[in-house]
């Protein structure tokens, strides 16, 4: 603006509604506390961590800032059966509560009736009941010789799990099938509430006109339902597959040494062996890599209204 | 016969749902029969005999009620600071126009869409570098850090659908500004910013993986209970467990009947 045209605007305005420069600073007075406070946790942390993953040294003598980039290709050659598990792993959970919580949203959103928000409470009371205590309860229900075991041994499922190599003999506990079970259980309420938010929002008179259409209920489904419910899919997926990616909780519990995640790694060498420098390479890399897979992920689901 | 399919498949998603609700909730039901166990050896994953010892004694075990108010409180505090921060990023983010808009609204998504784990060994890179002491504060300071993005995303949500007339209306009824904010806009922002602090607070009493790096000796619930996953789970934890999950079921089912009642009250 420039100092010739500035008096006659502020002079057609009526003064009380000119726009001062205090009431034009209060956004960012409103944004400054909360901002600073991610900027100096979470960005700066972050940066810490970035100089720490090329610095070279020991615990004994102090780590310097080296710019040892080799540190990354070593911690990626070294752990990349780890890393490739995770996804895999992690893939296979998002996979499972996508299937799982699919009918149970839908039946909430749709034919739940007055039981609605019992279904709801039973989905989030989980969220409040400590996860480490049920994810011990696993350790219980999965016990070799225990009665679930004995069914699956029984119906053939563990042949099936074996010859994929999800599970050993006829035990579960300590083996990748227990590690993506206690995944999916963990993370399926975050599954769980984006769909059926996003199936809420559906007007049930456009599942009647399908229907008047002649469409079969599938067709239904696969047209108009499964579509509208896509933002829900994306951010259910989202929220299951990358705390899924980082979780060592569930390898620690309920798998064994072959069954180690990535996260497991991570935390062994940043609080165990306190080699500090590959365990900051291995977060950044994780980052980097689920970063590209969401990016990648969000632009080809094409809903970038998500955030 | 075509209605019996028809029939067939609609209760097949009501029995896939109900399978689904049953994996959920089969956990919470072993973590409540098994507080009534009498373990014998140091762990309690096999059903001995029944027994009530636990119950009556729930803080009979060393250092675990501790653990539970410490707890308690880094929740307390991690609520009310992230509530306060993130309810006026909220409000500057839906109600104002202003340069970087995009940049915090990123900003804010990031720690939403990063593994915990990374966030977690970052602030200990901070705090090793700096030289902090690991403990109580460390945490506070990581769990506010963690609850923010999603007090933001609970209280953006609630203001974004907010009829701004309403406002308008308060205004033109001579409303100052601080009155037409306490009376109208606070109100009607109620139910997100106090999701937004339920979820921050069932977040913070729960989390394990940021905690278990920035915590040092200080010991939390989860910290405790990660502990006697190796060294031997007493029976107790399972009772507060089974408490946990009652008390939660009863304050929801509070909460929705007072938002119910509400509704029916002031019809729209």
């Amino acid at each position: 603006m420039t100092a010739t045209e500035a008096p006659p605007r502020a002079a057609a305005e009526p003064p009380v509604h000119k726009p001062s420069v205090r009431k034009r600073l209060i956004p960012y007075w409103l944004l400054l506390p909360g901002i600073l406070w991610l900027l100096v946790f979470f960005v700066l942390p972050m940066v810490y961590q970035a100089s720490t993953s090329v610095q070279t040294g020991s615990l004994e003598e102090g780590f310097k800032v080296t710019w040892h980039f080799q540190t990354y290709w070593d911690a990626f050659t070294q752990y990349y059966p780890q890393f490739l598990r995770s996804l895999l792993y992690a893939g296979t959970a998002t996979a499972l509560c996508l299937l799982l919580g699919y009918p149970l949203a839908y039946l909430i959103a749709f034919r739940a009736g007055r039981w609605r928000n019992l279904l709801l409470i039973l989905v989030i009371a989980p969220f409040f009941t400590s996860f480490l205590i049920r994810t011990l309860a696993w350790k219980t229900i999965l016990a070799d010789g225990g009665p679930v075991v004995g069914v699956l041994n029984k119906i053939g499922f563990l042949d099936v799990t074996s010859w994929l190599g999800m599970t050993e003999g006829d035990r579960v506990l300590a083996t990748p099938l227990a590690v993506v079970c206690g995944l999916t259980y963990n993370f399926l309420p975050f599954m769980i509430l984006p769909l059926y938010t996003s199936l809420e929002r559906i007007d049930t008179r456009l599942h009647e006109a399908a229907g008047d259409l002649y469409a079969r209920p599938f067709t239904t489904f696969r047209k108009v339902t499964f579509p509208l419910s896509m933002p829900g899919v994306v951010s259910g997926t989202l929220l299951t597959f990358i705390p899924a990616s980082g979780d060592y909780v569930n390898a620690e519990l309920l798998g064994s040494t072959d069954t180690r995640m990535i996260g497991n790694v991570i935390q062994s060498q940043y609080l165990r062996i306190l080699d500090y420098p590959t365990a900051a390479a291995l977060s950044f890399i994780l980052m980097a890599i689920v970063l590209v897979m969401v990016t990648v992920y969000i632009r080809r689901a094409g809903t970038e209204d998500l955030v | 016969m075509s209605t019996l399919f028809t029939r067939l498949r609609r209760d097949l998603v009501v029995i896939a749902g109900l399978g689904t609700l049953a994996y959920l909730i089969l956990p919470n039901i072993v973590v409540t029969v098994f507080s009534f166990n009498n373990p014998t050896g140091r762990f309690n994953y096999a059903w001995q005999e029944f027994s009530l010892d636990a119950w009556k004694d729930p803080c009979g075990v060393a250092d675990m009620c501790g653990s539970l108010s410490l707890s308690l409180q880094i929740a307390v505090w991690a609520t009310l600071g992230a509530t306060v921060l993130g309810t006026a990023i909220a409000f500057a983010l839906v109600r104002y126009r202003f340069r970087a808009r995009g940049a915090v609204n990123s900003l804010i998504f990031l720690p939403m869409a990063m593994p915990e784990i990374v966030m977690a060994a970052s602030l200990l890179a901070l705090f090793l570098n700096m030289g902090i002491q690991l403990g109580f504060w460390t945490i506070l300071i990581a769990h506010i850090m963690f609850c923010l993005s999603f007090v933001v995303a609970a209280v953006k949500a609630r203001v974004l659908s907010m009829d701004p007339r309403l406002e308008e209306a308060a205004r033109d009824l001579y409303a100052g500004p601080v009155q037409t904010f306490v009376r109208v806009t606070l109100p009607i922002a109620a139910p997100g910013i106090a999701a937004g602090a339920l979820l921050s607070f069932a977040l913070s009493f729960d989390d394990f993986i940021i905690t278990n790096f920035n915590s040092g000796n200080t010991v939390t619930f989860p910290m405790f209970v990660w502990g006697s996953a190796q060294r031997g789970t007493p029976v107790q934890i399972n009772v507060i467990g089974t408490a946990m999950f009652v008390i939660a079921v009863l304050v929801v089912l509070a909460g929705m009947t007072i938002g119910n009642r509400r509704k029916k009250a002031q019809p729209k």
